[in-house]
């Protein structure tokens, strides 16, 4: 299998008005072509912190973070899936699918002939000329993920991206999530604070510990796929989850002392 | 509520309100007495509405609150014509609405042998004008008028104000060091009163009565307004926005087209707003001192000549014109911005 994410000893440091501040700390992460791994931990691990450091979006300070480019140098390397959605107010639900495509110069013709596929596998079709602040939240997020697959990137990146739905949106837009990756095999990265939904999406779940951020444990879902939410009431994957909190109970009580 | 208390709801105030007003004419109260009935006698009409409202069934209460908002001022000019012509208010100072109706239709068709012209032009030319020389000689008729040498002023000020501010602005958004360098002077000058600096401006331009020192001091009190509100337009745009278009790969003419022009554009257009209302009292300011023409020399020259009515006429053409450029700009923002419903 070939890695798509190489991270090694990944050092994210910052200063702030008490000092410096270690975001990340010797990091290290590797991810395979096609392998949906999930990032859990307490807040203020540091796991949106690599995730916007491997977007692009912010620096190592040390160490090393990449997505390894493929064989098509056109293709976006990643896009993100923002937790705040971050779809453009004044753009309509089909143009802000299209966006990734039109800011690499492809033509309307083309550009609407994917986001319409797009549009209608996340279920928005009816709704492609509607603006933003006309829909609900669970489908400005439809939008934020058809218009980060539409783009086709190597490596999909989200950032607890169900983090401000409702719990009932949030179990819908969880199967539609494990429907299209079955549909698709992206390489994902999913940044996320809850053990049953890693478990769920995810192949693997990589635990980060708090202060500094860096990696504690790692466990790999054996779970079968396609898997839907009834997944969520198999033994297996209670014993699953109650593993992973049993590893990551004293890290969050740490982390709540820090932030104390 | 009891049974007894619905038809009161509404006329136990009004009845009220004729009592009102028959005791205050019959005793001669309003002479002394007319801020205490004038406030009784609003309180009164809105018990009667609420009254009215509550009693009404749910399909009547849209329409009824249209009227409300419609017959209330009617109410308030038909009161003042009242008071005005019955003598309780000095009609020199306050002359009865039909009479600054009057007023207006005086100044619109008939010349002004002074400024040699008339609010609208000399309107009663017009057909001769189009038969002779068709549209073109009827827009000249126009430009003659006092309308026009206000609206140009005020129209060709803000546009040349505004324009370099949307510029000045956006820079002063993106760039860090220009806005560490402009910011504090701008905020300054932002304060000052712009009219003060009009003696300096006629000072400066060849021909300190023509149209550019007018045109350049709407322009330059229009202009700091837009340009900090551009620049606190492009600041104040989501910052996770601006990363989501790096992050599709969007170039810096891209981001500018698409994430941060769209996304200054609803405090650009609140700046926009404040600038036109701020280039009307300008103008209107600038034309009482220094002017031959305009709405605001007819309301100097008529306080002049102590012809009230034509002031009052004067301003409702001051204020109509407020109105239609407002609605105009309402116009264009929902044009540039179709995502704001």
């Amino acid at each position: 299998m070939t890695q798509k994410i190489v991270a090694v000893d990944a050092t994210k440091r910052y200063p702030s008005k008490a000092g410096m501040v270690t975001a990340l700390e010797g990091f290290d992460l590797e991810v395979a072509e096609g392998e949906f791994v999930c990032l859990v931990g307490p807040s203020g691990c540091g796991k949106s912190t690599f995730l916007r450091i491997l977007a692009g979006l912010d620096d190592l300070t040390g160490g090393e973070a990449r997505i390894v480019p493929g064989d098509d140098p056109r293709r976006p390397l990643n896009n993100v899936v923002f937790q705040e959605y971050a779809v453009f107010p004044w753009k309509t639900v089909r143009d802000n699918v299209a966006f990734g495509l039109q800011m690499r110069g492809i033509g309307k013709a083309e550009r609407y002939a994917v986001t319409e596929r797009w549009l209608t596998k996340v279920g928005l079709k009816r709704f492609a000329d509607y603006y933003p602040s006309q829909i609900s939240g669970g489908m400005k997020q439809r939008v934020s993920i058809a218009r980060a697959l539409a783009n086709d990137p190597e490596v999909l990146l989200m950032d607890e991206p169900l983090g401000a739905l409702d719990a009932q949106t949030r179990a819908v837009l969880q199967e539609e999530l494990l429907r299209i990756w079955e549909e698709t095999h992206k390489t994902v990265l999913y940044v996320t604070h809850s053990i049953e939904e890693a478990v769920l999406l995810g192949d693997r779940v990589v635990l980060m510990t708090a202060h500094p951020g860096t990696k504690k444990s790692e466990f790999v879902v054996d779970l079968p796929r396609p898997r839907d939410l009834a997944t969520t009431a198999t033994p297996e994957f209670a014993a699953l989850t109650g593993a992973i909190w049993e590893d990551l109970r004293d890290e969050v009580r740490r982390a709540m002392e820090a932030q104390r | 509520m009891t049974a007894g208390g619905k038809a009161g709801a509404w006329l136990t105030p009004l009845i009220a309100l004729v009592v009102l007003l028959a005791a205050a004419g019959l005793f001669d109260l309003w002479r002394s007495w007319w801020w205490a009935i004038l406030g009784a006698g609003f309180v009164l009409v809105v018990l009667a509405a609420e009254g009215a409202s509550r009693r009404l069934p749910f399909r009547f209460q849209t329409p009824f609150e249209r009227a409300l908002a419609w017959l209330f001022p009617v109410l308030v000019l038909a009161a003042w014509e009242w008071l005005s012509t019955s003598g309780v208010l000095n009609p020199r100072w306050f002359p009865p609405p039909s009479r600054i109706v009057g007023a207006l239709w005086d100044m619109t068709v008939n010349y002004d042998r002074f400024s040699g012209t008339s609010l609208i032009g000399r309107p009663w030319l017009i057909p001769s004008r189009l038969a002779e020389q068709g549209w073109p000689g009827v827009v000249a008729l126009f430009q003659e008028s006092h309308v026009w040498a206000t609206l140009s002023r005020v129209i060709v000020g803000f546009v040349l104000g505004a324009a370099p501010a949307l510029l000045v602005g956006m820079v002063m958004g993106l760039n860090r060091t220009v806005r560490t360098m402009l910011d504090s002077t701008m905020s300054a000058i932002y304060v000052l009163p712009k009219i003060a600096i009009f003696p300096i401006l006629m000072l400066v331009f060849p021909d300190p009565f023509g149209e550019a020192p007018k045109v350049t001091v709407v322009a330059i009190s229009a202009f700091f307004l837009v340009a900090l509100s551009t620049m606190a337009g492009v600041q104040g745009i989501d910052k996770v926005l601006l990363q989501a278009g790096s992050n599709f790969g969007a170039n810096r003419w891209q981001m500018l087209r698409h994430v941060i022009l769209p996304g200054a554009l609803p405090i650009v257009f609140n700046g926009l707003r404040l600038a036109l209302g701020t280039a009307l009292i300008v103008i209107v300011a600038v034309e009482f001192v220094r002017a031959k023409t305009g709405v605001g020399y007819l309301v100097y020259y008529h306080w002049q000549v102590l012809g009230t009515p034509k002031m009052y006429a004067a301003l409702l053409v001051v204020m109509g014109l407020g109105v239609g450029l407002t609605a105009l700009l309402q116009l264009v923002e929902r044009l540039v911005m179709p995502w704001r419903r």
